[in-house]
Parts: structure tokens; C-alpha cells; sequence
């Protein structure tokens, strides 16, 4: 940007008389009241978090979670009869156009070979992947905060432990260990599955935090903090911590991401989600071959892993803009 | 430097260790790789049961199992490498070496291709910052970040293989296709010049024009069932790329530099007909020995020719030459497109493995065997690797061209290309470097997923099967080989960081 020149900010009183001039008022705001604003103002970050709440109240509420029905007809686990070879009775050509106008059908999805409802189906899929997604994003994000705070605060070999640790970890590719802690855990259930990969992804954010910890901890306000007589805990936890949220909120959303990535990919190739239980990655592994014959197997699941990923992407990506300091003018 | 490569290795050698024992016990508790002979009805099993706990030592408790595994494996220091059996009884290390051969003819290629395209790509972005094509690239790069690469890889295998193919046995062009295409390449070249509306407008109609005239001729001539590169195609590809890398090597400032890279072109065209009987069954030998004579012929015309410019014209001479050769070998592929097509029934874009099973042919037609079976298996990683590089250079360039060196090489008045490509790309490179480095390391672990979707029997696929057993041994020794690949490409990104940019020290 050659052309853009670097103005000098004008002094808060300098604006404050231009502002009283022009007949208007400085209202103040706090850090986050600023990241909010810009945040809510990111168009594709607030269109993605509309799309992506849409999508989770869809898949929670319609086949119901944990005992609770929902309100679509059919679940996902009852055979029935398969109509048509299982076409979906989805319409949304409009008649105008030489369509049959807009109507969902008995099964807007289609049926699978067995004639269950694929609706039901790719919605029990997408709660599996949502849930295991979101808490493999909480696990990790816990466990790299702690490892990279204790590692930045403390120095020494409380940091040479942790950080050789990380390393060690970092050295096994993410799909490998999540493979083989799948094939260990993938029968025990989704949940624990979801903690168990949670448990090997906390390595990038363990040493994006740590780097923070060790530029604040030099700062004059943890020196003003120590000279106080603050505790260890009090200091990271009330000082160090708030000033790295960003950082963390950021790496957690895409955390978030890759772990939808990771799932379907895991149990794509059956290290992850195994039957009776379903998730998109294993919807998508079933029916590959069906393309030629019944696509609709297979577009259904495969769109809502793209919806989720793409969202939750440029969530991440708008929060990042929404907490950089140096982005100072509120995006339009 | 040399005592911090010293330490870092020996650092990097005992997290190899603790990471190793980590994915060995992991493993090991994973499953028994007797399950699937226990729940068979085979009358012999009972022995083959005895036999396999033998074979991998399941009778010991884990620890020592692992230490065993060690000892085999630290063998590989002294060249005597032993890391047990298969499941199947077959040894690892020579499975393993076979498996590393055909991922490394996957991957090396594809990442050559996802980082030239990528950095291309990124710096053209950042160059145009909050332009139309930035926002598209940008969307198109959260994408393909968010593609699931197993589902992508069956669409390719339908619409790019399957119906590709079909459409080859009768190739006419319908209309419609043609207008799209024109107003894709019209739509780019617009986003890619920039500038006054009635330049971009120009700019657009120029690109859609020159394509639908390509797409008519191509149909007319019924171009995509006899494929080639004929006479005038040629001369005019050679001159386009003399012209090229003038413009990005040297500037049109010295036309003495146009002038060595056009002769060039011009002994690459005659070379072209000179060649004939020599390339038409050569071997890889002369092919290679080729490329490296027109690359002395080229670097000697440059340096006989360029003058004041002598440098920059070798350069460009050589990337002319190495051009020129590209086109003649692609002319040759081509032209054995018929054959070939005829003697595996049309199916040119293969959909699984490496290679045809069974088949015989000239150098040129088994070129072709591998490139068919290599392509979708290349743009699935591509398209994965591509966003990353795209987003990478972006930021990389951004904040480079910034950078008030870049402002004072401007304010000195040197030419926009002699800051975009001299002082402004070669900085930008430098993390890009690192990401490399790294991103190489990942790859010799084989795309997993890829591997499996298009049935490549590399180190994916290898440590795919062997997870489902699971056997600890072929586990472990795709891990190690990982592994070690991971660490000494970490190493080398810190060290090639330490000489491209020489403010970082490494201690």
C-alpha cells in the first residue's frame, strides 16, 4: 500500500474539539467492547456464525438429543420401506421454471438401502461430529493453556519438561496418534473418542501461549503485580491470562475446525465413530461407492462438513481481525 | 553452527526416543493382531496362533518387547537395520522401502506443483490487496481448507476421470461450455491486470476473445482426440516464453536480454525438428542428458549475448531454455495420446493405483500411464496444500512490501518489477522457507487418506493397513521413518532460516 500515507493521531483533546465542533460526542470503550464491535461488524464471520447456530439448532432439535424428541417423524436407526430406491423427495425448483415448486417430501434427503430416513440419519451425524468437534476444541484448549502457561510463567525446568514433552508430541503427525488412540478408543463411544483427541491436539496452542507468557511476564505490570506480594496463581490466572484471550480464543475456534476435519477423516478411515453410532465422516465412508447410482448418499453428509468447517474457518478468522490490536479502524 | 547442529541432534535424538516409546505402547494396547485369526474357523489356527506370537513376540510383557524393537532399530545407525517382522511375516524394511519409493513419486510432485502455484498466487493476491481476485482467493482458500479431502477425491474420480473419459471417445466442445470457460479466463485476466475500468474492460474482453478462439480452433480441429502442439503453436509458445522470463528476470530496460532469451527460443524450436529420431523412444538418460546440454547451450547463449546484462541474461536464457525443453517433451507426450488411448480402452485419467496393470509401451506411453495415475491423486493434495501456501506468501508479501527498504527502493527509482521480484519477493521467501522445510517433513508420513482413497500402496496406505490389525512392528516402522523425516526437516527449516536471513542466530 504505497500509496497510503501514515497521518499523525491527533491528541485526544485535538479530536475532542474537532468532535464538539462537528456536534458530536467520544464515547469510551473497553478492550472488549472493542474486539465485540469489531467482531460483530467482520460480515463474514457474523454471516458464518448465523449459519453455523442455524445448523446446530437443526441437527439438536430435529431428531432430538439424549432422550428428548424432536420434531422430525422419523429417527435414524428404524428400517422402513425403501420408495423410489430411496430418492429424495427434497423440491425447490420453482414451478415457473419447470420445477414441481417447493415441497420437503416424506424423505427430503432420500433413504439409505435399508429405507432409513437420510434426513434423520445426516443429522445424527452432523450432532456426533459437532459434539466431538466442540469438545475436542475445549479439551485441548484447557490442556495447552495450562502446559503453555506453567511453562511460560515458571521458566526453568518446569519448562524444559513441558516444552521437550511438546516436543515429543509434536513429533508423531496428529493423524497418526489420533489413528491409533481411535483404534484404541473409536469402540468406547464418541465421547470418549472426543477426549481422547483432545488430549494429542493441544501442542500449537501450548507453544503460542507459552510465547506469550514469556514477553508479558517481563512487563511492568506483572512487576507491579509481584512487588505487591501476588501470588504465582493470582498473576497468571488475573494478570497474564486475560492479556493472552485473544491468542487463545482464536487458536480454540480453529481447533474447533480441524477436529471436524480430523473426525470425519478418522472415521473416513474407521479409526473413529464406529456403527451402530454414526457421524458424517462414516456416512460419507459408506456410501463412496454408491455415488454413480444414489448421489444423494453421498452430497448430503459431505456439504454439512464443508458448512461446519468453512463457518467455524471464518469465525476463527474474524475473531483473529476482531483482537488484532494493530487493526485499529472498524472493518465496514 | 556446527555445535548447534551438534546439540540439536542430539536433543532431537531423545525426543525421536520418548516418541517412539509413546507410539509403541499406544499400539500395543491398541489391540491384539491375533483377533482376526482367534474368531476364524481355520482348522490350523491353533499353530498359526503359536507361530504369529513368536513371530512378534507377544508372549513377552510390552517393555521389553520395546526394548527389543529398540535394539533392532538403533542397529540402523551402524547399517544394520532390523525392525522385526510383519504380521504376515514379512520383513519391515524392505516393505517399507517400496512403500517410500511410490509416496515419495506422489508427494514430491504434487508439493513441487502446490508450492509453485501457491507462492504465485499469494504474491499476486497481496499485490492486489482487496481486490476482486483477493476476496475470491481468499474465499477459495478457506475452501479447499475446509474440504474433507476423501469426499473431494470421489468427485474428482467422477467428474474429472469417469466423465472426462467419456467425453474424450467423441471431444466436441458444446457452446455453452465454450461461453463459460471464455468468461472465467476474462474474468481472471480482468482481476489480474487492475488498474482504470477501461483497462480491466479491455482486459476482459481480450482474455474471453483469445479463449474462444482457442476453444473454436480446438473443436475444429478435433484437437482433443489427436492431440499436439504443431508447428505455429510452437514458434509462438517459445517466443511467449522468452518473453516471460525476460519480464520476470531482467525487465525490457536492457533489450539485449530479450534478444539472447528470443535466440533461445529460436534453437529450442529448431531443436525441435533436430530431435526427431532422437526422442522417439528415448530412455530417462537422454532425456536428462538433454536438459542438461540445453541448459549449458542456453547459459552460453546468455553469456555470449547478454553484455552489460550478462547475469540476468543467463538466468533468463536458462529458464528459457529449460522452457523450451518442457514444450518439447510435452509435444512428444502428446503426440502418444492416441496410442495410448487405444491400448487401455480410453481410460486415460485412471481413478486407482499406480500404474496399469500389465501394460507395455514406448518411454513416451508409459509417461503417459504414470502422469494418468498420478493426476487426481496430485490435485487432491494440491488443493489442500495450495490454500496453506496461498495464505502463507499473502501474509508474508504483505507485510514485506510494507517495509520501509521497500518504500527506498521505490524512492530511489527502480522499475516496480525490480522491487516486487528483487527486494520484495527474495524477503518474503524467507519464512515461506520454513513452512517448506516443514511441510516436506509431513509428506514422507504420505497423505493417508489420499494414499487410500486412490488405492497407492505408499506409506499411508502402509500404515493404514497395518493400524487395522493392528502390528505393532509395521506401525512402528512407518512411525520411525516419519518420525526421523519430521525432526531433521525441523532442523533444517531453523538452519536455512539462520542463512537466508542473517539476523537470526542460531546458538
Amino acid at each position: 500500500m504505497s500509496t497510503d500515507e501514515k497521518i499523525e493521531p491527533p491528541s485526544i483533546n485535538d479530536a475532542k474539539a474537532t468532535a464538539a465542533i462537528q456536534g458530536m460526542s467520544i464515547v469510551a470503550r473497553t478492550q472488549g467492547q472493542l474486539v465485540r464491535r469489531r467482531f460483530f461488524r467482520h460480515r463474514a464471520a457474523m454471516i458464518s456464525l448465523t449459519i453455523l447456530i442455524l445448523v446446530i439448532l437443526l441437527a439438536y432439535t430435529s431428531i432430538g438429543f439424549a432422550g428428548i424428541p424432536g420434531w422430525w417423524i422419523w429417527d435414524y436407526y428404524t428400517p422402513g420401506l425403501v420408495v423410489n430406491r430411496g430418492a429424495p423427495t427434497l423440491s425447490v425448483w420453482p414451478e415457473f421454471l419447470g420445477g414441481n415448486g417447493f415441497h420437503i417430501g416424506l424423505h427430503p434427503f432420500g433413504q439409505d438401502d435399508l429405507g432409513r430416513d437420510y434426513f434423520a440419519l445426516t443429522m445424527r451425524g452432523a450432532q456426533i461430529s459437532i459434539m466431538i468437534a466442540f469438545v475436542v476444541g475445549i479439551v485441548s484448549t484447557v490442556i495447552g493453556v495450562i502446559v503453555g502457561a506453567l511453562a511460560g510463567y515458571y521458566r526453568g525446568w518446569v519448562e524444559s519438561a513441558l516444552m521437550r514433552f511438546t516436543d515429543v508430541m509434536i513429533t508423531i503427525p496428529l493423524l497418526v496418534i489420533a489413528a491409533v488412540l481411535g483404534q484404541k478408543f473409536g469402540g468406547s463411544g464418541p465421547l470418549v473418542l472426543a477426549i481422547v483427541i483432545g488430549l494429542v491436539l493441544w501442542t500449537g496452542l501450548a507453544r503460542l501461549v507459552r510465547g506469550e507468557f514469556l514477553s508479558l511476564r517481563e512487563k511492568e505490570f506483572v512487576e507491579a503485580a509481584r512487588a505487591l506480594g501476588a501470588k504465582p496463581n493470582r498473576i497468571i490466572f488475573r494478570h497474564i491470562l486475560p492479556n493472552t484471550v485473544g491468542v487463545i480464543t482464536v487458536s480454540a475456534t480453529l481447533a474447533v475446525a480441524s477436529a471436524i476435519l480430523l473426525e470425519t477423516a478418522l472415521s473416513y478411515l474407521g479409526f473413529g465413530v464406529r456403527p451402530p453410532d454414526t457421524s458424517l465422516g462414516l456416512l460419507v465412508s459408506n456410501y463412496q461407492n454408491a455415488f454413480a447410482t444414489r448421489p444423494w448418499l453421498f452430497w448430503w453428509p459431505g456439504l454439512f462438513i464443508i458448512t461446519i468447517a468453512l463457518t467455524v474457518n471464518f469465525i476463527g478468522d474474524g475473531l483473529r481481525d476482531a483482537f488484532d490490536p494493530r487493526q485499529n479502524r472498524v472493518r465496514a | 553452527m556446527a555445535s548447534f547442529i551438534v546439540r540439536r541432534l542430539f536433543i532431537s535424538f531423545f525426543v525421536l526416543l520418548g516418541a517412539t516409546f509413546i507410539v509403541y505402547i499406544l499400539v500395543s494396547s491398541a489391540g491384539d493382531p491375533r483377533t482376526a485369526l482367534l474368531e476364524s474357523n481355520d482348522p490350523g489356527k491353533a499353530n498359526k496362533i503359536a507361530a504369529l506370537t513368536r513371530n512378534l513376540s507377544l508372549d513377552m510383557p510390552v517393555i521389553p518387547r520395546y526394548l527389543n524393537w529398540l535394539k533392532g532399530a538403533l542397529g540402523c545407525f551402524i547399517g544394520n537395520c532390523d525392525l522385526g517382522n510383519t504380521s504376515t511375516g514379512a520383513v519391515v524394511t524392505s516393505q517399507l522401502s517400496s512403500a517410500i519409493g511410490a509416496t515419495l513419486r506422489l508427494v514430491v510432485f504434487a508439493a513441487v506443483i502446490a508450492i509453485v502455484l501457491g507462492v504465485t498466487v499469494g504474491m499476486i493476491t497481496a499485490l492486489r490487496q482487496y481486490s476482486g481476485l483477493d476476496y475470491t482467493v481468499t474465499f477459495l482458500s478457506f475452501l479447499f481448507f475446509s474440504l474433507p479431502v476423501f469426499w473431494i477425491a470421489v468427485l474428482m474420480k467422477q467428474f474429472l476421470a469417469i466423465r472426462f473419459n467419456d467425453w474424450l471417445k467423441s471431444p466436441t466442445i458444446p457452446p455453452w461450455a465454450t461461453v463459460l470457460i471464455a468468461a472465467l479466463v476474462g474474468l481472471s485476466a480482468m482481476a489480474l491486470v487492475g488498474g482504470a475500468r477501461s483497462r480491466r474492460l479491455a482486459a476482459f474482453a481480450g482474455g474471453a476473445l483469445v479463449t474462444v478462439v482457442i476453444l473454436v480452433y480446438l473443436n475444429l480441429t478435433q484437437w482433443f482426440a489427436e492431440p499436439g502442439i504443431g508447428v505455429v503453436p510452437m514458434i509462438v509458445m517459445s517466443a511467449v516464453t522468452a518473453v516471460g522470463a525476460t519480464a520476470l528476470l531482467a525487465g525490457f530496460r536492457g533489450r539485449i536480454v530479450l534478444y539472447a532469451t528470443l535466440v533461445t527460443a529460436a534453437v529450442g524450436v529448431i531443436c525441435y525438428f533436430a530431435l526427431d529420431s532422437v526422442l522417439a523412444n528415448p530412455t530417462n538418460l537422454i532425456i536428462f542428458g538433454l536438459l542438461v546440454v540445453a541448459l549449458l547451450v542456453s547459459a552460453g547463449i546468455g553469456a555470449a549475448m547478454g553484455g552489460l546484462y550478462r547475469s540476468q541474461a543467463i538466468k533468463a536464457c536458462m529458464l528459457t531454455g529449460f522452457g523450451c525443453g518442457a514444450l518439447i517433451f510435452t509435444a512428444n507426450l502428446l503426440d502418444a495420446v492416441p496410442a495410448y488411448s487405444a491400448e487401455v480402452n480410453g481410460v486415460v485419467i485412471a481413478t486407482i493405483g499406480a500404474s496399469t496393470p500389465n501394460f507395455q509401451g514406448n518411454y513416451w506411453e508409459t509417461w503417459l500411464d504414470t502422469l494418468g495415475h498420478l493426476i487426481l491423486p496430485t490435485m487432491a493434495i494440491v488443493l489442500i496444500s495450495f490454500a496453506q501456501y496461498t495464505r502463507y506468501t499473502r501474509s508474508s508479501m504483505l507485510e514485506v512490501m510494507n517495509a520501509d527498504y521497500i518504500r527506498t527502493a521505490r524512492a530511489k527509482g527502480l522499475t516496480e518489477r525490480t522491487v516486487v521480484v528483487r527486494h520484495g519477493f527474495r524477503n518474503a521467501l524467507i519464512p515461506i522457507t520454513t513452512v517448506m522445510a516443514i511441510d516436506f517433513g509431513g509428506l514422507i508420513g504420505g497423505a493417508i487418506i489420499t494414499e487410500t482413497v486412490f488405492g497407492w500402496s505408499g506409506m499411508g496406505k502402509f500404515f493404514n493397513d497395518a493400524l487395522k490389525i493392528p502390528d505393532p512392528n509395521a506401525v512402528m516402522g512407518f512411525f520411525l521413518v516419519t518420525g526421523a523425516a519430521i525432526v531433521v526437516f525441523n532442523m533444517l527449516a531453523d538452519i536455512t532460516y539462520g542463512f537466508l536471513d542473517p539476523r537470526i542466530r542460531l546458538t
